[in-house]
């Protein structure tokens, strides 16, 4: 613990007597002492960076009801996390991060790796972070898939291994399967395709994420389900394929094709409630929050199949001792089941899937993540209805939705040219 | 000798508040804006990179062109009718109290924060909104007129919107100042109203018409919340390219454009103060 006195002042403001009683604890003169530490883990504060996908006051709440821990919740978008990952690593004990940023960042060495053998639940995660494979039999997706940057050979390396080892860079807890969002009730036409978002008969009624990692894979499917390009990996471009999909880009916005481009979450469902929009690049809680008014949204599953992306939790380098023990704790609290039912619930999905069913209703489940149709209303977290009875999900079950993956949201190698030929296309 | 040790004094707080605030942060600008940088990290470097990509890419030129269409539109704008609110104002309104409560209710939509007054015309411009659904109501139009929203004009009309008064409030400032007894003068020597405007008014109110130039300008090269909101992400400005570049963490490259498009604006407020010396009047 005499890290922690170097960190300072304003670390010991920011945890005030929590952080003397570690220091006093993490001394070493307990050591033989576990119970001890297991009591203290309740005093501990642990501050977690994320998104505001899944940095939800509630589950700081229950965290802290069912284990004591106190989490301190910043949300940041999901550039400035990566960045803060990478360059404050003292400024966070958790980090909250998608896996197609562990590839950019994992390698800075700010993260440790998290003891597979401490995780109880680990046996139960879904194959999709370990091997990439739904089932056995199911093809593995391109992109930044889970499974490649999820493993490494020690504690402390930075090097990702092809195979699952003991160690593993983040602990998968929030993925879903994005695809195009659509009003059906001016749209006309049944959409089956990606293609559909550039078809001329929706001219300056269409809109795509202004996130250059996401809207260049959107685009990408675009361009193959028109049979104009056909990617190596769509995941991974090269800087000929980057040209050619930039310049396909800048074409339609020429023609007019697209009425905005959209950078946050609110914007995209203003876009498509007030009508602007009739079908564009949506995420999953977009759709729930244009439903919720009232306003037909439909999250159209397509033949060539959907944009995965994949989140978890990781641990920061300078954790140690009781707040290590607090941080392990905290990850199997994460997969005991509350937390993965809460974000079943939402629409996402939850890394082990047999612990969330325990605290899941059976119509809920049936609902969410067998496809089946809704027996009784499905409420959203907060009491309100946010399926009637006799609803279907969009696009069906859990295997249905992750089963047709076609890439993973990613980081390319070729990233920095790819951002500059992504801002080209939004200035030009 | 006194006297010189009090000057000094007294200026030195302020001498000391833009030293820190404003001299500082200007030198890390420029020194970071010859960095290195990957996707995360910011590699401390001397490395032309940054400026060769930013003269180097045709982006930059049209982006600087579009931006400059900006503030050339939206500064003519402005002048013509921030000038004559305030002839209306000075000239033609009678008695101070009456001009005072006039002037409070230009002000009026400065009560409410800029992005709100911005985002209100969302709803009034948009397909199916105020705007369009009156002309059809009206019989006007048959279909709902694209362009009013997520388009330049869009960004030109909230442009002008909000930065009117910034125009207003010198000119004004300015003509309340003109001794009435040139106007007389000049009427007396038979000019008429024009005459009068383009001889006596104007000329007196450069300086008004130069700070307020100045204040559009600057504010629209600089802006980026207006253009990207109004336009839909669809349309470019210096300011949003910035932006763009600092949430995608590349400091540097964000850092070079800064510096270039502080230069370039620093030269457009050179070029106003050449033509008008506002220190005459002030």
């Amino acid at each position: 613990m005499t890290e922690k006195t170097t960190t300072g002042a304003s670390s010991l403001t920011r945890r005030g007597a929590l952080a003397l009683t570690g220091a006093a604890i993490g001394s070493g003169a307990i050591t033989g002492f576990p119970t001890i530490w297991a009591q203290n883990i309740r005093n501990v504060t642990l501050r977690q960076a994320g998104t505001g996908v899944s940095g939800l006051n509630a589950i700081a709440e229950q965290c802290k009801k069912d284990t004591g821990i106190t989490l301190q919740l910043t949300v940041l978008d999901s550039d400035a996390l990566a960045q803060r990952t990478a360059t404050q690593p003292r400024s966070f004990d958790i980090a909250d991060i998608e896996y197609m940023q562990v590839k950019k960042v994992y390698g800075v060495g700010t993260l440790q790796a998290i003891d597979r053998k401490r995780i109880t639940n680990a046996d139960k995660i879904v194959p999709l972070f370990t091997t990439g494979r739904l089932t056995p039999q199911s093809p593995i997706a391109q992109g930044t898939a889970p499974h490649t940057v999820g493993f490494v050979a020690n504690r402390t390396a930075t090097a990702f291994q092809p195979q699952p080892t003991d160690w593993m860079t983040l602990i998968p807890t929030i993925y879903n399967a994005d695809t195009l969002g659509i009003r059906p009730d001016l749209i006309g036409r049944p959409i089956r395709n990606w293609k559909d978002l550039v078809d001329p008969a929706f001219r300056g009624k269409t809109a795509i994420v202004n996130v250059p990692n996401i809207g260049i894979m959107d685009a990408a499917m675009v361009m193959e389900s028109m049979g104009e390009l056909r990617y190596a990996d769509k995941g991974n471009m090269t800087q000929a394929e980057i040209d050619r999909t930039a310049a396909f880009l800048i074409e339609q916005k020429r023609a007019g094709q697209f009425r905005a481009f959209w950078k946050t979450f609110d914007e995209s469902v203003n876009l498509m409630a007030s009508g602007e929009v009739i079908i564009q690049s949506m995420w999953s809680p977009a759709v729930a929050a244009v439903r919720s008014r009232g306003i037909a949204c439909t999250y159209q599953p397509l033949e060539e199949g959907y944009r995965a992306w994949g989140g978890g939790l990781g641990l920061a380098k300078h954790l140690s001792g009781l707040e290590l023990d607090a941080a392990y704790e905290y990850l199997n609290w994460y997969l005991s089941g509350w937390t993965g039912a809460y974000l079943n619930r939402q629409g996402y999905y939850s890394a082990v899937l047999d612990t969330a069913k325990a605290f899941m209703s059976p119509a809920e489940w049936d609902f969410w993540m067998e496809g089946k149709p809704a027996t009784v209303d499905i409420l959203a977290p907060d009491g309100k209805v946010m399926e009637k009875a006799g609803t279907v999900r969009d696009g069906g079950s859990f295997t249905d939705r992750m089963g047709q993956v076609a890439c993973w949201n990613s980081v390319m190698t070729e990233d920095r040219y790819m951002v500059r030929k992504w801002n080209e296309f939004i200035a030009s | 000798m006194r006297g010189a040790v009090t000057s000094w004094l007294l200026a030195a707080p302020l001498a000391l508040v833009l030293a820190v605030f404003l001299v500082v942060p200007l030198f890390v600008l420029v020194v970071v804006s010859f960095y290195d940088y990957d996707s995360v990290r910011l590699i401390p470097d001397f490395v032309f990179t940054n400026y060769i990509e930013v003269f180097g890419s045709m982006v930059t030129w049209r982006t600087y062109a579009k931006t400059f269409t900006f503030a050339v539109t939206v500064w003519a704008i402005t002048l013509l009718i921030g000038f004559w609110i305030a002839y209306y104002l000075t000239f033609v309104i009678e008695g101070t109290t009456k001009r005072t409560l006039l002037f409070l209710i230009c002000t009026i939509p400065f009560w409410t924060s800029n992005l709100i007054r911005m985002i209100a015309w969302v709803p009034f411009l948009g397909r199916n909104g105020l705007l369009n659904q009156a002309l059809i109501g009206s019989g006007a139009i048959e279909e709902p007129l694209e362009f009013l929203l997520f388009s330049d004009f869009a960004v030109t009309l909230a442009f002008v919107h909000l930065y009117t008064l910034f125009m207003v409030v010198p000119i004004f400032n300015t003509m309340m100042r003109i001794d009435r007894r040139l106007i007389e003068a000049a009427v007396d020597a038979g000019a008429g109203f024009w005459r009068v405007l383009w001889h006596v008014i104007l000329p007196l109110c450069k300086p008004g018409i130069a700070i307020g130039s100045i204040f559009v300008i600057v504010l629209v090269m600089g802006d980026f919340a207006t253009v990207r909101l109004m336009s839909g992400g669809q349309s470019a400005s210096v300011g949003l390219m910035i932006s763009a570049q600092i949430s995608l963490l590349q400091y540097p490259a964000a850092a070079a454009n800064a510096v270039v498009l502080l230069a370039v604006v620093l030269m457009m407020v050179a070029a106003i103060l050449r033509v008008v010396d506002i220190r005459k009047e002030l």
